[in-house]
């Protein structure tokens, strides 16, 4: 058995090896009429780019997606620098109407994505020709490899019960250096993602045959982002059920947690659109959606009749009515380990790493000025651009500048700060990247402005709690060594006092691995759910400190 | 000049003890403890050495909590206590002056003057550095089977240390032998059914379990380690480890010969006192000379330690409590199946005491209800792989509630995760088939739970 596992999990890495090779060893080769027509279709009118994109890449062999980014890297840049000299030179010289043409020529954008634009139609390598193959040896193969590994482990880790052991002892889980090869793959990964598709553009081309099932046109980035996702999650979310099989909490709160994210944030987005509708997810709620409020959202949405109009006036209730409701009842575990896709890769993908998260004092501070900070910084940017969509909305007509300014501050500057240093390095390179360093819930803990918003209705007006069952706590720190969240578990819990913290996303997690029944989460009467802090625990009778409140 | 208070022991009595000192006053508080040098969770050795957690993480409270709260820390043994001058004698240390002594010193491991019991690769499981002699005579989690330092080991003695040891064991793939000289597990306490129950668990965790079994004679092989041992019956048992988990007596060695009045324990009154004045002992350690009605003189178990601790802090702040302990309760786990116990339920029923025992089919929960049969009044419970809500059982103790009661309102009282398959169905036709009772499950009431902690 245990050899098999083996085999499985070699045969795992050698999927993942191919994986990143297959980013080195497939070339480009770009058409004069992809360039030209790409150069139309933007409306970018420089003569300088055009000539140069013709001269310098067009026909040229490039050997890997590096070196073909690099160059129209060089030319974009050096073209726009050009162009941009131009300009001053004009302007110093008070020609005008000169300087207007001439910044005419100057390409709007970056050119990581024009780069893209340009590389995504010329793929012409193995990977490019072989995408099916490719789809086996690297999605295929690793899922069914991972799949030997984790169903072996019903028989090998045998009866139900708590697994957790070695978790100190093995490489991967106590940072050891193949927690720090993953850290470094998944930071890169993310990079790559958010800041240098192209680069990743092979990985693309693995899942075109995928996308071709959803009306084709070739995956984007964020195909192949949402592919991984749906299947690291599903697969870790086997290993989930496997490992928690005792604990049906876990079983039900995994599906859950699998299925919103496979069917609201994939299929549905993939859908949607065959049928002519926006591809939205309906499960994502501002402000985690910090880009409801964008103008292209909201134009989008309102041109798209009845089922626009619904998807705009959905995610208006959905983040301020259903979600403080369903916190009131539920408490945030409803959404943050039930439904989220964030919170689903946390709770499945990052599973290995809960141990990890910081349960001192000191970090229990700067959490609660860093997430009410990054939802303040939601806050202001959805009125920005809030106030730049209305305008889009009422007064198309309006200057552009108007429209984004609002007491002398750019929404488009806000956006693309918080897009930058939030949506993008926070919840992705940091957020999991970081997973197997400093646990799966980095971003759930510090930087979700959603999970700050449904927190302060959690921790004031909820009616969910983890009870601490009287006096049976053994001060252990299974529970707290466990929370995903940083929380001491156990400093409650050895005081008797229930449970109640804004950051607690509910995962159950503490109640299973307590070895002695110390703690249920539940719902129950908002009367003594706070604890008063008495310093006996339930079991000393020597002590009449409530006997004036009893009966 | 600010009263002294000197606690040695920072176990959990010892802490508590301190902690609620603090709370009440301003007095200085020292704690002196050899064994380690912050409090820990001792429960929680067994998953430092499975992995589950560092050592570190056994730690209740930040190393900075101390002297955020004015307690202070000595790491080292006492090795004489002068009553007359008040005065303490550290080893390699300062002498310390008290105006208040309290002894939570805590237990050791039994022996029982077995041939053998002293050689290498001999132990017990109680404190830090036993765990620390079992990294020594064991090899590393992971190390392969051609280099394992232990292939068996035998463990002496069926209680909760022993199965927690023969857990530990097990992930280092170690076999184990598990000698009990009962003829059940744990069979001064649990009673048959449950004994059954956790014999055939232990024995699905591939533990070599022999009932009715005793060790006779440790043997050490040529290198002056542990070989083999033998049984009373004449079984010879190759090992490489013997684990002495026959429970634990006070560790009182250190006071032998000086004042304090002696027996197994240190011998206290229901307040703590023993017989030095400005002397008091908690904890594992203590022997009350007369025990609380219903209880034993020596109360060796997590929560008595705590309790112990609170209530002494009380006296010691200037208002004089007894111990009063309330309702019997404990809890463990036997590898996967947690345990819990509240009022009592005696191995055997005590003249008048009817039972009710209820087993899951695949048998690996069950209740087990004692009651007075006269009456019909409800006196305890053991509960196996079903949590049960401490602050429900324990109103229905203090209630007196009747047998028929607290089966009906088991609703209430459970405290499984959600979505757990509840039995209640099941336990109260079975009830209703062995008794005369005719019981109607009410449903789960919020009021009436919350009623308790108001």
């Amino acid at each position: 058995m245990k050899k098999i596992q083996l085999i499985a999990i070699t045969l795992f890495a050698i999927t993942m090896v191919a994986f990143v090779s297959s980013l080195f060893i497939s070339g480009f080769q770009v058409s004069s009429e992809t360039i030209n027509s790409h150069l139309d279709s933007k409306g970018m009118k420089s003569e300088i780019l055009k000539e140069r994109l013709l001269n310098e890449v067009s026909g040229v062999e490039f050997s890997n997606s590096f070196s073909a980014t690099g160059k129209i890297r060089s030319v974009f840049i050096e073209s726009n620098a050009i162009h941009e000299a131009n300009v001053a030179e004009h302007r110093s010289n008070k020609e005008w109407d000169k300087s207007n043409d001439e910044r005419q020529n100057i390409a709007k954008g970056n050119y990581r994505d024009f780069a893209y634009d340009l590389m995504k139609p010329s793929g012409n390598g193995h990977v490019h020709e072989n995408k099916g193959l490719w789809l086996f040896l690297t999605f295929g193969l690793a899922s069914i490899a991972s799949l030997i590994f984790i169903l072996i482990n019903l028989k090998v880790l045998g009866p139900a019960g708590i697994k957790n052991t070695g978790i100190y002892f093995e490489n991967n889980t106590s940072k050891g250096w193949i927690a720090w090869v993953t850290f470094s793959f998944l930071v890169l990964f993310y990079i790559g993602l958010y800041f240098f598709p192209s680069v990743i553009i092979n990985w693309t081309y693995i899942v075109d045959p995928v996308k071709d099932i959803f009306g084709g046109g070739g995956a984007s980035q964020w195909f192949l982002y949402g592919l991984l996702y749906c299947t690291a999650m599903s697969i870790m979310g086997i290993r989930m059920i496997v490992k928690y099989r005792h604990n049906k909490y876990q079983i039900v709160r995994t599906i859950s947690v699998v299925f919103f994210q496979v069917v609201f944030a994939f299929l549905l987005v993939e859908i949607l659109p065959m049928f002519g509708l926006p591809g939205v997810d309906l499960k994502n709620a501002w402000p985690l959606d910090y880009d409801f409020l964008f103008d292209w959202n909201v134009t989008n949405l309102l041109a798209n009749g009845h089922f626009g109009k619904f998807v705009f006036v959905w995610g208006i209730s959905l983040s301020l009515v259903i979600i403080p409701v369903m916190v009131y009842f539920y408490g945030k575990r409803w959404y943050c380990s039930w439904v989220c896709g964030c919170g689903g890769l946390a709770e499945t993908l990052g599973d290995p790493y809960r141990q990890h998260s910081d349960k001192t004092v000191k970090a229990w501070k700067f959490e609660r000025y860093i997430i009410h900070f990054v939802l303040l910084f939601a806050v202001f940017m959805t009125i920005w651009t809030g106030y730049t969509s209305y305008q889009q909305v009422y007064h198309p007509d309006m200057d552009y500048n108007d429209k984004v300014t609002l007491l002398g501050i750019s929404s488009d500057t806000i956006r693309s700060w918080y897009g930058f240093l939030i949506g993008s390095v926070f919840s992705g390179v940091i957020g999991t990247g970081f997973y197997p360093i400093f646990g799966n819930r980095v971003w759930c803990r510090f930087g979700c402005p959603l999970a700050a918003y449904m927190g302060l209705v959690q921790r004031f007006k909820s009616r969910f709690r983890i009870t601490t069952n009287g006096g049976q706590c053994i001060s252990c720190g299974n529970c707290s060594t466990y929370c995903e969240q940083g929380i001491d578990v156990r400093a409650y819990a050895q005081k008797g006092q229930n449970i109640v913290r804004s950051s607690c996303v509910g995962c159950g997690v503490c109640a299973a691995v307590c070895p002695r029944g110390v703690l249920k989460l539940e719902n129950g009467p908002e009367f003594n759910r706070i604890s008063p802090d008495n310093p006996i625990v339930l079991g000393n009778e020597a002590f009449t400190l409530n006997s004036d409140i009893t009966d | 000049m600010q009263e002294h208070i000197v606690i040695i022991g920072n176990g959990i009595s010892g802490v508590t003890c301190a902690r609620h000192i603090r709370k009440r006053s301003d007095s200085k508080i020292t704690i002196i403890s050899g064994e380690t040098e912050h409090f820990f969770s001792r429960t929680a050795l067994m998953y430092v050495y499975m992995g589950h957690m560092k050592f570190e993480h056994t730690k209740p409270y930040e190393d900075h909590f101390w002297e955020k709260n004015r307690i202070d820390l000595v790491h080292g043994f006492v090795e004489d206590i002068s009553y007359g001058t008040k005065t303490l004698k550290i080893r390699s240390g300062e002498d310390v002056s008290y105006d208040k002594l309290v002894l939570a010193v805590g237990s050791k491991p039994n022996k029982f003057g077995w041939t053998g019991q002293d050689l290498p690769g001999v132990q017990g499981l109680y404190s830090y550095q036993d765990l620390e002699l079992l990294e020594q005579n064991t090899h590393p989690y992971g190390t392969p089977e051609n280099k394992q330092r232990v292939k068996r080991a035998v463990i002496v003695g069926g209680g909760l240390i022993g199965v927690e040891l023969a857990e530990m064991l097990v992930t280092r793939n170690i076999k184990v032998t598990f000698l009990v000289r009962e003829n059940k597990f744990w069979g001064n306490v649990l009673p048959k059914g449950e004994g059954e129950l956790v014999k055939r668990h232990i024995i699905e965790h591939h533990i070599d379990l022999k009932l009715e079994s005793e060790l006779d004679v440790i043997h050490a092989g040529e290198d002056g380690k542990v070989s083999h041992i033998m049984t009373k019956s004449g079984e010879r048992i190759d090992c490489e480890l013997v684990g002495l988990t026959a429970g634990v007596s006070p560790n009182v060695e250190f006071l032998k010969g000086g004042d304090l009045a002696l027996q197994r324990g240190i011998i206290i009154n229901q307040y703590f006192e023993t017989n030095q004045k400005d002397v008091y002992a908690i904890g594992d350690c203590a022997q009350f000379d007369e025990p609380v009605v219903g209880r034993r003189n020596m109360e060796q178990v997590w929560y008595t330690g705590r309790i112990m601790g609170e209530t002494l802090a009380a006296t010691l702040c200037g208002e004089k409590t007894k111990y009063n302990p309330g309702h019997w309760f404990n809890s463990a786990k036997f590898f996967d199946i947690e345990y819990q116990t509240y009022g009592w339920v005696f191995a055997n029923n005590r003249e008048g005491e009817k039972s009710f025992y209820w087993e899951h089919e695949k048998g690996k929960m069950c209740m087990h209800f004692v009651y007075e049969g006269s009456t019909g009044k409800f006196l305890g419970l053991n509960t196996f792989g079903i949590r049960m809500r401490h602050e429900v059982i324990n109103d229905q103790l203090n209630h007196e509630r009747s047998i028929d009661y607290v089966i009906s309102h088991l609703a209430d009282a459970n405290f499984d995760p959600e979505f757990y398959t509840l039995h209640e169905p099941e336990i109260a036709a079975a009830f209703n088939s062995q008794t005369d009772y005719k019981v109607q499950l009410k449903k789960k009431s919020w009021k009436r739970i919350l009623r308790l902690s108001k």
